[in-house]
This record gives structure tokens, sequence and C-alpha cells, in this order.
């Protein structure tokens, strides 16, 4: 009966042509106190129920996203002879990292409409919504926002990087940088022929502090009187310590 | 050897930090400043978050002000009632500068009015104590000058005199309360300990003499730094203690070395160099409002 009824609902699934299978070298990313960036490898094969299809050739766009937070962009104008802080744009949501490797150029292997509908490239990850009135050139704001994330190697676009092998297997390494914050990250691989994507799969990566770390930042923010008191503690402690030892090599 | 500081959520060279904290508690020892002028614009320059960088600095400064006081302690140049008064007005103070900093927070323009602050306050002291030092190097310089008697002024005919012995004054507490309100307010407000201020309204406005005015000053700036610590550690969240740890390690050596060096320097001298730093931080935070930033956009937290 069970069979019966397993059977029935594999039959009921639409028939995929292609379909990815993947593995990653990690699925946990552990900030220790010597953290100093990391490298994901991020692997898996295409697997096929029919020989594959001529035509099109076949290829791979792998993401890796941090959790999304809103970001405040600001920007500076000359007032009164200084340059201060004028203009803000909220962008509501921009992932912490984001990082998009292919097998090759992307607009040349995915179609706008097809980014669209899965968000995959930069500026599509990032949702901005509204800006107010008095801001006319809001999309200054968020490339401004894809800029800086980039130049401190938070968002990095990455085309042919993903290595794809007689279509069947493919292989690539993400970097994640030292100054990475943790949260639920995830992995998305995509199947693109002709432009379209033909399978989807998502993995996810926890990327979080641990040992002392993880330690500190729980106590810093569950009991901050005491993590706020122990820190005075110890600068006093250290004050005092320096003082003796070096009364001690005086004399 | 990189670190991964666990509040502020940025790996960090560890031997910088404590090569920052080694000169910054130098220059702390020697001047009697908690050199939190200095360290905190290092700070965000290595790319410390600013309100990472300002709460743990506090903390950092109470580390190095100890230590340095406790050198004072010892030759008994430090004026506890002096410092007491300065230190009632400075809890005063720094309770309504958190109240200031918040609303200009949500202002947004925060950051503008710390530079600003920066700006004017090195600007004017130092050029001041530039001017004030190089007259009396000058006078000191000539054989047989008289030096200046302690003149009369305003300040002598205010109510409620205390006698301040290790200072030699007779003096009402009222001015030194409000120099310490006063330091107080820009301490919670710019993130720094307020030496820089503090040590040349004690000289100039109240006329103590220069060696007991470095201890009393690091006296007042541990409670009011300690304070300072304690408020952001319980509402922001951002004291980072892997940070402060490192930079307080080189501070506390640092500000021992430091205050060795300014007991054998004359205090005209002593002076005359901390004008030139002062003057020299007022330029490059001066310039950063001046020139066109080759980044016009900037990152805060959104969701407000």
């Amino acid at each position: 009966m069970l069979r019966a009824l397993v059977l029935m609902f594999l039959m009921t699934l639409p028939v995929q042509a292609e379909e990815v299978v993947t593995g990653l070298s990690q699925n946990r990313v552990a900030i220790t106190a010597n953290f100093d960036g990391s490298e994901i490898l991020i692997f898996g094969a295409v697997k096929r129920d029919k020989p594959a299809p001529t035509g099109a050739a076949l290829e791979v766009i792998v993401t890796v996203a941090g959790p999304s937070k809103p970001v405040m962009v600001r920007r500076k104008a000359k007032r009164w002879g200084i340059w201060v802080n004028a203009d803000a744009v909220e962008v509501d949501a921009a992932p912490s990292f984001y990082a998009v490797a292919t097998t090759g150029p992307f607009n040349d292997i995915l179609k706008n409409t097809e980014d669209l509908r899965y968000k995959i490239s930069i500026p599509r990850a990032i949702r901005s919504v509204g800006a107010p009135m008095t801001v006319l050139d809001s999309a200054s704001f968020s490339n401004a926002l894809i800029r800086i994330r980039t130049a401190k190697g938070l968002y990095q676009l990455r085309p042919g990087t993903v290595e794809l092998d007689q279509e069947t297997l493919f292989k690539t390494s993400v970097a994640l940088p030292s100054n990475l914050t943790e949260g639920d990250y995830s992995a998305r691989i995509f199947l693109i022929r002709d432009g379209v994507v033909v399978d989807a799969h998502e993995t996810a990566i926890e990327v979080s502090k641990v040992g002392l770390e993880r330690w500190l930042y729980t106590l810093a923010h569950e009991k901050p009187l005491i993590y706020g008191l122990l820190s005075l503690f110890i600068a006093i402690v250290a004050g005092w310590g320096a003082s003796a030892v070096f009364r001690y090599i005086r004399t | 050897m990189q670190i991964y500081l666990p509040i502020a959520e940025v790996s960090v060279n560890a031997f910088l930090l404590l090569g920052l904290g080694g000169i910054v508690g130098i220059l702390s020892g020697m001047f009697g400043v908690g050199g939190g002028f200095l360290m905190t614009p290092l700070l965000f320059f290595i790319g410390i978050p600013p309100a990472v960088a300002v709460a743990t600095e506090a903390n950092q400064i109470v580390a190095s002000s100890f230590s340095g006081v406790l050198a004072h302690f010892r030759r008994k140049t430090v004026d506890f009632r002096m410092g007491t008064v300065l230190l009632i007005g400075g809890l005063i103070g720094a309770a309504f500068g958190v109240q200031l900093f918040n609303t200009l927070k949500q202002a947004g323009q925060v950051d503008l009015l710390v530079k600003l602050c920066y700006v004017v306050f090195l600007g004017i002291i130092g050029t001041l104590m530039f001017i004030e030092s190089l007259n009396a190097l000058r006078r000191s310089n000539k054989p047989g000058a008289t030096t200046q008697r302690k003149k009369h002024n305003w300040i002598h005919a205010l109510p409620f005199k205390v006698k301040f012995r290790t200072s030699g004054l007779y003096i009402s507490v009222i001015p030194p309360l409000i120099v310490g309100v006063f330091v107080g307010v820009l301490a919670a407000i710019m993130g720094v300990g307020g030496g820089f201020v503090m040590v040349p309204a004690m000289i100039y406005l109240l006329g103590m003499p220069t060696k007991v005015v470095i201890g009393t000053s690091l006296f007042q700036i541990i409670f009011v730094t300690a304070f300072t610590t304690l408020m952001h550690a319980t509402t922001n969240y951002t004291v980072d203690m892997a940070l402060a740890v490192l930079l307080l390690v080189g501070g506390v050596v640092g500000a021992q070395i430091g205050t060795r060096i300014g007991l054998k320097m004359k205090a005209e001298q002593l002076r005359i160099l901390l004008a030139i730093l002062v003057l020299s931080v007022c330029a490059k935070l001066a310039m950063d409002l001046l020139l066109e930033p080759s980044e016009l956009y900037n990152l805060g937290d959104g969701g407000h």
C-alpha cells in the first residue's frame, strides 16, 4: 500500500530532464578567535534519465548569500563649505555577503527575465522599494551599496569560475572574507540551458561564532551589566598589573 | 596574527592593535590625557565600526589611566579633593551627554557633530596652548627672567571657597564643578576621556601646578570613562572585550613608559609637544570635512 502511494506520488512529479545533485565541502563555518576567512568548495553533478539534449550548452551558476538586513545608505554633500551627510535612502534588504560564480559571462548565459524571477545577479539580490520624494536618483544609492561592499570583498561577481566537466560534473570555490558576519547563509545552484533555468537547488550553510567568541558575544547581549563590569575589572587589573610590574623592574 | 573581534565582527592584526595601544599609551602617560582623541579616530581608520570604537576606547582609557595614576599616587601628585569635585561634575555631564548623543543620533547627524566638536575644541586648545608655552619657553631661556605670579581674577571672587592643599589653591568649587560637567558632556559625545580639555582648563583657568594636574585629571578620567563604558555596554552592547584587552595590554605598558618620560621633561616642553599633537589631529579632521571625500556614500544600519 505504502509502496503504491510512493509510486503514485513520484509519478505526479513533473518530469525533469536534468536535475542537479550537489555537495559542499562544509555546511558549517565556525568563526574562531583567529578566523581569517574561509573557502567553501561547492561541487555536484547533473543527473539525467535520458541523453543530454543537443543544441545550447549547459551553464551553471552558483550563488552564496548571507542573511539579508536593511541598510541605510547616506550621501555626503557640500553644505556651508563642509561635507556632511545629506540625502539618505534605506535599502530594504541587502545580503551581508553575496557571491555569484558562473561558467561564463553572466549576461550571455542568463536571460534578464530569469534573473528577475530567481534574483540571481547582485543588483537583483538587493531589494530596494522606495526612496524619499526628495531623492530622484535612488538607483545611485543601491549602486553605491554594491560598490562599497564589492570593495570590501563582501559582494563578488566572478564569471567563469565554475568548472564544468563534460556537461555533468561541476565545481567552484567561494572565498568567505575575514569580515564575515554570522547567520544562516544559503548556497544556490542553477542549471541553465539557452538562458533559462532548468533546475535549481538550495542548501544552507551555517556561519556561527564558536568557543570564546560565542561566549563573549552571548554574555555581552544577555548579561550586559556583568559583561561591562568584567570589562572594567580586566581594565583595572591590567592597569594595576602593568604598574606593579614596572615598579618591580625598577627596584 | 589575525584575530576576529566578537563584537566588532571584523578580523584585524593583533600586533597592529598592540602597537597602536602602546604608542597611544606612551602619549597618555606623558601628557596625562586619556589618549582617546587619538585612538578613536585611529580605530575608525583601521575599520572598526565607530560605535564599537567609541565604547571600547572608553574601556581602554580606564586601564591606561589607572596604570598612569598609580605612578602619580606614589609621588603624591594627585589632588583628591579637586579630583572628587571634577568627578561629581563629570558624572553629571556624562549622563547629560549620553542623552544629547542619542537625540543627535536620531537626527542622523551625530558623525558631523562629533567631528566638528573635535575640530573646534582641538583647534582652540591647541592654538592657545602652543602660543602660551612658546612664550613660557622664551621667558625661561632668558637669564634672570622673573616668573609670572598667579593673578587674582574673577574666579577668586566666587563663593563656596575650599582649600585644595595639594594644589596650593584656595578657590570656589564652582569653576572646577563647571569644568567637570563640561568635560563629562564632551567625553560622552566624543568618546574620549576629555583630558585634552581638562588639562588646559586646570592649568589656565584654575591655576593648578602642572605636575598635580596630570595625576588629578587621570583620577577623574578613570571614573568618568568607567561610567561611560557601563552605559555603552548595557544600552548599545558595543564594548568589544577582545579589542579592549589587546589595546590595553599595549596601552598600560606604554603609559608606564610615558609617565617616566614625562617626569624627565620640563613642563613647558611637555605643553608645547601636546599642543603640536592636538593641532595635527585637528588639522587631519578638518581636512576630512573640507576636502571632497573619494567615496561620497556611506553605509549604516537600517531598519529604524
